[in-house]
């Protein structure tokens, strides 16, 4: 970062240059960071929306009835491990070692597939009980609330795997070493708004 | 038979050749002037050989100022098209009384109000906001590109395929006819089934992409790239008002593409967001779209505000009066501006205690606003003002934003609103600020950075000459539309039955052609001053004796901005750097490490439009196709690592030296 000083009593033309290449701190991290905070008040605008539309069953099936409780905390718990396991290829990174990144990389990505696969079935089983996503506004806003989020977990695989081959391809370079601190940062984030979704949908949504 | 049909579907979806408008003499007289204007064009780039040059070093750029000169393009010829959907207006309007139906069909009004809003909003508000922005922000910080030079490449080609969309619009198919922010239920599916409000949908959600990435970039930008000394409270308040309309961007396009996703789950799954039946809640569009549109607002004029502060205080010869009273002026409008999004519809009904809270923070912004004004009015008190085409522009703004503003106050007052809701007095009042503010700023900024961008000033007859069209022309235009409003005529009517109110709207028809002489005046004099550019060489880098770091560079500036980082101390750094006897060096400089151009940008942002247009049409299998092809391209791009390059320091000191020597010897 930059840093003020005072002008020397004299200056001459040298004070109001820097003589040698001035270096500017890469801004990606903090980039990535501003475009998960945008992503985050998508998922604000579509939480505010669920919530406004909670009650709105239209003589339809409702959460309470349909939910199932073990399985959506076994997928959870798949989602949360995938986490930790993000976190120890991160170690594995700090530490220099490839294969280890790249091996905790790869379960991470499986314990994430596990996930959609679960919520796949989820949403199947929802379907075939009646409550669609044209069904009513609730069921719409509840689909496009737990879709969204399917959906970013469905792309942070596909660039998991992306990453994945471009470690392969070229080891842990610092632009490489970047990419897996944003995927870290994006995958985190999904925790993070997964949790909300846990608590406001499902736990919320099984006792109203 | 049946299952040749249902491949014809699979490839176009709803397209036939009854979308396109050959029964309609206006469009066809339309297409007909495109199709020669286009084809003349293209055969001039051919004949004269520039592809080549033009893929090179304007289409593959990633140098921020030929991206801020392409925005301003862009923005240009996207006013050109909004007004010749005004004047269309106009002259219906001022016909249509009586038996008199006027010359447009209802269904072809609609498009042409809906467009007219969405192309000047989207398409020549925000390009040239953001093209101003990209040109001058990082010239300011002392920087050589932004954070993200791709990104921004990228940005500006979907914004471009945004408007590439909407135009599309006009020759294949229809519009929507719903009004600039179409609401539901009108824009549900069951009420308006046709392609218009799909256009809508994938235009703003490809251009909504481009402006949010932007925005990201130019955060990152200034809070990371800013030269070293220039602290916060150091930067320039065109940089400022920059940086708190990027937060802006982050902070509300979200929730653009979010509502625009509802809006289209609606339409294409059979959802129930804001439908009529099983659930649905319209008024939740309403506020969401909202929620973005409000800050939208401040979006376009706080760089505006930023632009006025530097034209004031060059023209001035003095130092901007009150600068951290100017800084904390923009800071709490940018948190304001996102409390005060219900005055847009006090008649939802939400009751006495919400409407008077927006009401009451509506009118709070107004104090930071009027701070403002004061601080230009007390810039230019004793300053030695020199009345340059900007400063007209400038003052012009002053008298005209403070009678906006005022009119502005009113409406906030939830009483009042509920009569002049939805009225003409409305219309009046956004145009007032927006055509005072933004457009008159544009202009004002065009001007000023001209001889920058170009190495030459604009012709002073012509710029004094669209100025007063486009002032006296406002007036004359919108002043009777406040009173049509007051008298409780609404927006959007093709035909009216009380003859005793024709004549207000033939007076806004005249002010309207003096708006267009104006806009025919700035591309006349865009014309002249490339013919006179002898006349008007600025070879100092400085034309105007500016204040800050961008009057530093050569005119136009060099690829790498500066040779050597400058070295901040104060807000007004180049005037600092002058009064102190600063001369260039001439040895000592470095290769400069700079990015590399790339096809990447238009490559995405075309295979998006192609996109966005086979899901308009419901073309599902082009739409799957470009999806994946998206991804693929996508993923292509995340394989390049080799992004940059060094301009050797030969290059650098022939630059430098040209510069010197042609300084020289305008000031010998």
């Amino acid at each position: 970062m930059s840093h003020s000083t005072a002008l020397p009593a004299a200056p001459d033309s040298f004070d109001f240059l820097v003589r040698e290449e001035h270096h500017v701190a890469n801004g990606t991290l903090l980039g990535f960071w501003l475009y998960l905070m945008s992503d985050c008040l998508i998922f604000a605008a579509l939480f505010a929306t669920y919530s406004v539309l909670s009650q709105s069953y239209a003589g339809g099936p409702t959460g309470a009835e349909l939910f199932d409780l073990p399985l959506v905390a076994l997928n959870t718990s798949f989602l949360l491990f995938s986490s930790i396991t993000y976190g120890f290829a991160m170690l594995q990174m700090q530490q220099g070692k490839l294969k280890g990144t790249m091996i905790w990389l790869a379960i991470t990505g499986i314990f994430g597939a596990a996930f959609l696969g679960l919520e796949l079935f989820e949403f199947y089983h929802l379907i075939h009980e009646g409550a669609t996503p044209q069904r009513s506004a609730y069921w719409s806003a509840f689909f496009t609330l737990v879709g969204t989020h399917g959906l970013h977990v469905t792309f942070g695989i596909i660039w998991l795997i992306t990453l994945l081959v471009q470690l392969r391809k070229h080891g842990l370079t610092v632009p490489n070493r970047r990419r897996l601190f944003c995927l870290s940062m994006f995958w985190h984030f999904l925790d993070v708004v997964w949790i909300g979704v846990f608590t406001i949908v499902y736990l919320m949504g099984s006792m109203s | 038979m049946s299952e040749q049909f249902e491949l014809s579907k699979l490839i176009f979806g709803r397209l036939s050749w009854e979308s396109i408008p050959l029964h309609d003499p206006i469009l066809l007289a339309t297409f007909i002037v495109v199709v020669i204007g286009g084809g003349a064009l293209v055969g001039a780039l051919t004949y004269y050989k520039v592809w080549g040059y033009l893929w090179r070093e304007w289409i593959t750029s990633i140098d921020h100022k030929r991206i801020g000169v392409m925005y301003m393009i862009l923005g240009i010829v996207m006013l050109l098209r909004g007004f010749a959907d005004a004047i269309m207006m106009r002259i219906h309007q001022a016909m249509a009384f009586g038996d008199a139906t006027g010359y447009l069909p209802p269904h072809h009004y609609d498009q042409i109000f809906t467009a007219h809003g969405v192309i000047m909003i989207f398409f020549v508000a925000m390009p040239f906001v953001v093209g101003l922005m990209n040109y001058i922000v990082p010239l300011q910080i002392g920087a050589r590109d932004v954070a993200f030079p791709f990104l921004n490449n990228l940005s500006f080609w979907m914004t471009a395929a945004g408007a590439g969309l909407v135009m599309a619009s006009l020759f294949i198919g229809e519009f929507a006819k719903s009004g600039w922010l179409a609401y539901p239920p009108l824009t549900g599916i069951l009420q308006s089934p046709g392609v218009g409000v799909d256009y809508y949908i994938w235009s703003l959600q490809i251009a909504g992409v481009g402006t949010l990435l932007s925005g990201i970039n130019f955060v990152v930008t200034i809070v990371k790239m800013r030269a070293p000394g220039m602290t916060m409270m150091k930067m320039p308040v065109f940089v400022w008002t920059a940086l708190c309309t990027n937060i802006l961007i982050v902070a509300a396009f979200p929730v653009l593409t979010a509502v625009m996703t509802l809006l289209s789950l609606d339409r294409y799954l059979g959802m129930n967001f804001f439908t009529n039946d099983l659930g649905g809640n319209a008024m939740m569009y309403v506020n969401l779209i909202w929620i973005w549109g409000h800050p939208e607002v401040y979006i376009l004029i706080l760089p505006i505000f930023g632009v006025f502060s530097e034209i004031v205080s060059t023209y001035s010869g003095k130092r901007l009066f009150g600068y951290s009273s100017m800084v904390y002026a923009t800071l709490v409008i940018t948190i304001l501006s996102y409390l005060v999004w219900l005055h847009h519809f006090f008649t939802m009904g939400s009751g006495a205690t919400v409407n008077s809270f927006f009401g009451i923070t509506t009118m709070i912004i107004s104090i930071p606003t009027g701070a403002k004004i004061f601080n230009w009015l007390f810039t230019m008190y004793r300053g030695r003002i020199v009345f340059d085409v900007p400063m007209l522009w400038t003052v012009g703004f002053m008298i005209t934003f403070v009678v906006g503003g005022m009119t502005g106050v009113l409406l906030a007052v939830p009483p009042a609103d509920f009569v002049l809701h939805n009225s003409l007095f409305l219309i009046a009042h956004f145009h007032n600020v927006i055509i005072g503010g933004v457009v008159f700023g544009t202009f004002a900024a065009i001007t000023y950075w001209y001889p920058k961008v170009t190495g030459y000033k604009l012709d002073p007859f012509w710029g004094k000459a669209s100025f007063w069209c486009w002032f006296i022309g406002f007036y004359l235009a919108f002043m009777p539309l406040y009173l049509l409003g007051f008298m409780g005529v609404t927006r959007r009517m093709s035909h009216f039955d009380d003859p005793s109110i024709q004549i207000w709207f033939q007076i806004a028809l005249g002010g309207a052609v003096l708006i267009g002489i104006g806009i025919a005046c700035f591309l006349i004099q865009l014309y002249v001053s490339y013919k006179k550019r002898d006349s008007l060489r600025d070879e100092t880098g400085d034309p105007w004796n500016g204040r800050t770091l961008e009057w530093s560079t050569s005119s136009p500036p060099p690829q790498y901005n500066f040779a050597f980082t400058p070295r901040v101390y104060d807000n007004d750094a180049w005037w600092q750097m002058k009064a102190n006897g600063f001369v260039r060096p001439s040895t000592g400089f470095m290769p400069i490490h700079m990015p590399k151009n790339t096809a990447a940008g238009i490559v995405v942002a075309g295979i998006s439009a192609v996109f966005g247009f086979a899901m308009i049409w419901h073309m599902w299998l082009l739409g799957g196709l470009s999806f994946a092809a998206l991804l693929i391209a996508i993923i292509v791009h995340t394989f390049n690592y080799k992004r940059d390059y060094y301009i050797p320091v030969e290059e650098v000191e022939k630059v430098e030296a040209e510069f010197e020597a042609k300084r020289n010897e305008v000031l010998a």
